[in-house]
């Protein structure tokens, strides 16, 4: 494993006591013949939050949308390697991808609530899972975990779609976690948003973590840095046996060792600023 | 430094002659939307002048009447009748088949060369000609089913017309399924809906308007065609009434609005003139209504849907 080779003595931190909730194993994602992502080791661990930074077209999202089989949805798309989640294949074929779906959840680039009113957005997960909490609890519950209740409890019969970006992207976020989910996958959730916004998802997602396991893909640096527990660099080079540029995994280490002292010498380009 | 102004300020000064082409531009675009507009009013003042001698003299008991000999005594009641008949079953035949028809067709039926080719023959039977319509009604539901349908009756009538606006509906439906952003099917799929779960409690919401729309406005078309029907066969301009119970009048002759403008055209004109402007302005008014009652579930819904 990558990172308890990284163990340095002066780590509080040891990585023993952390369990792996994702174990990726040679992954390699394919869209009918272009390879996006090839050969992918790393492990997701409890209660933590991962980063996956690189530049664009690196395979980045592709590897997110594998760990709830949202690839599937894709006509064409395929996995070599193994996933597991808990210790269980996610691919195996007694294994329901809608399943997977509901306990981890997804929160997408630009924030997509549905046409509906707030409430109904966020009852719309329990109720297709069917659910013996109250309803008004649920969904009071999901609003103060994503620091939206506040805001829209006088008006939670009004259309989700009146609400601004950083507060539609928060209620995305209320209703990933209304049925409950383990993890959540954030596909650069802030990139549409201001700094103000943003700044507030950050601090979300740093008082999620005790409850929940989290995985983000961002193009900004400093959000990995500031966020995420360990940080996983991706880039794309040129396949010479395809004449394609296919995705790969370069450094997957703590965030504080890959930012002030990554191995390898792409990951310190992307870093510095080199390229990206 | 001043040169430099002048030759700026030349250079960013007003184009006349491109400004010319696009103010001719917008002139024509105008007068083509006017001649559209005259087109129309033309229709409404000779329908309306026409009929005038009933409008003004006895419209209730003109839209009440039955058929009569007479000229004074006449009205189209029963094409009223009829034409409701006709809508209705188009709307109760046509509408689940079009609209379950296009879901498949958008949502379950891959890019094979077959569904590729069923598209084709849809948007194909969509320009096919009223008239062909109205032969397919009379060789299937007039006569190898008349057992079923009571021959020339409204049922075979209103079959007929459902087979005339099907593939209108399902163009329409699919078209507003199309136009669901994928990112809202992505948000359900991500939630852990199913398939048909993503279809149900998202996209035929997200995409009733548009279905409304298309299918008000096909029962607006059918009301209003004449070819289909006078093939079928309501070439006896009546509906038997008397001593048949409402079942039997659906199997038996009928009538509708477009069949009896037809007609009251074939009368002498001294006497039976206004006879057939008045009906056109029945059917007018029919026509006008279903689509305003589109238009505003159309209004309401977006309003629900936006903010």
């Amino acid at each position: 494993m990558l990172v308890t080779e990284r163990k340095r003595v002066s780590d509080v931190e040891t990585e023993e006591t952390a369990t792996a909730v994702f174990e990726v194993d040679d992954v390699s994602v394919y869209y009918s013949d272009f390879r996006a992502v090839t050969d992918v080791d790393l492990d997701i661990n409890e209660h933590e939050i991962t980063a996956f930074i690189g530049p664009s077209g690196c395979g980045k999202s592709t590897m997110l949308r594998t760990f709830n089989r949202m690839n599937d949805l894709i006509e064409g798309a395929r996995m070599t390697g193994t996933l597991t989640y808990h210790g269980i294949d996610l691919y195996g074929p007694d294994v329901d991808p809608v399943a997977v779906r509901r306990r981890i959840g997804m929160v997408f680039q630009k924030p997509n609530p549905f046409p509906k009113s707030i409430y109904d957005n966020i009852a719309f997960g329990p109720r297709l899972t069917g659910t013996s909490e109250n309803m008004d609890d649920i969904v009071e519950r999901s609003l103060q975990g994503a620091g939206l209740w506040e805001e829209v409890k006088d008006r939670l019969k009004a259309s989700a779609l009146g609400l601004s970006g950083g507060q539609q992207q928060r209620l995305c976020i209320a209703r990933a976690t209304a049925v409950n989910p383990d993890v959540l996958l954030m596909d650069e959730p802030c990139s549409a948003l201001d700094p103000i916004a943003t700044g507030r998802i950050e601090e979300l997602m740093l008082e999620m973590k005790e409850s929940y396991t989290i995985v983000i893909v961002t193009h900004n640096m400093q959000q990995a840095a500031r966020v995420s527990d360990r940080t996983a660099f991706f880039t794309a080079e040129l396949d010479p046996n395809t004449d394609q540029r296919t995705g790969l995994l370069v450094e997957f280490d703590e965030t504080t060792s890959i930012f002030s002292n990554p191995r390898d010498e792409r990951t310190e380009n992307y870093i510095t600023g080199r390229f990206g | 430094m001043a040169a430099i102004t002048v030759e700026l300020r030349e250079q960013l000064r007003t184009r006349r002659s491109a400004d010319a082409r696009g103010q001719v531009f917008r002139g024509l675009l105008m007068l083509a939307l006017l001649v559209a507009f005259a087109a129309l009013i033309a229709v409404l003042y000779t329908a309306i002048t026409r009929a005038w001698p009933i409008l003004s003299d006895r419209p209730l008991d003109f839209l009440t009447s039955n058929t009569s000999q007479s000229p004074e005594k006449a009205g189209v009641f029963q094409g009223i009748k009829g034409s409701v008949l006709l809508a209705g079953i188009v709307a109760a035949v046509a509408f689940p088949i079009g609209i379950g028809g296009a879901i498949y067709l958008e949502e379950y039926a891959g890019d094979t060369f077959f569904s590729r080719f069923l598209q084709v023959v849809v948007r194909n039977l969509a320009g096919v000609p009223s008239i062909v319509y109205g032969l397919l009604g009379l060789a299937v539901f007039v006569q190898s089913l008349g057992g079923l349908t009571g021959g020339r009756s409204v049922i075979s009538g209103g079959l007929t017309l459902a087979c005339l606006v099907l593939p209108v509906v399902i163009i329409t439906t699919q078209e507003a399924i199309r136009a669901v952003p994928s990112e809202l099917r992505q948000a359900g799929y991500g939630i852990g809906a199913t398939h048909w779960e993503v279809i149900r409690s998202i996209v035929l919401p997200s995409a009733a308007p548009g279905i409304l729309t298309g299918t008000v406005l096909s029962i607006a078309r059918a009301v209003g065609e004449a070819a289909p029907i006078l093939v079928v066969g309501a070439v006896s301009g009546f509906f038997q009434t008397g001593t048949l119970s409402f079942l039997e009048q659906t199997q038996s002759f009928f009538t509708a609005l477009p069949m009896q403008i037809f007609a009251f055209t074939k009368q002498p004109t001294q006497t039976w003139g206004a006879h057939a402007a008045g009906a056109s302005v029945a059917i007018l008014l029919v026509v006008f209504a279903m689509n305003s009652v589109a238009i505003y579930m159309r209004a309401r819904l977006d309003k629900k849907l936006r903010k």
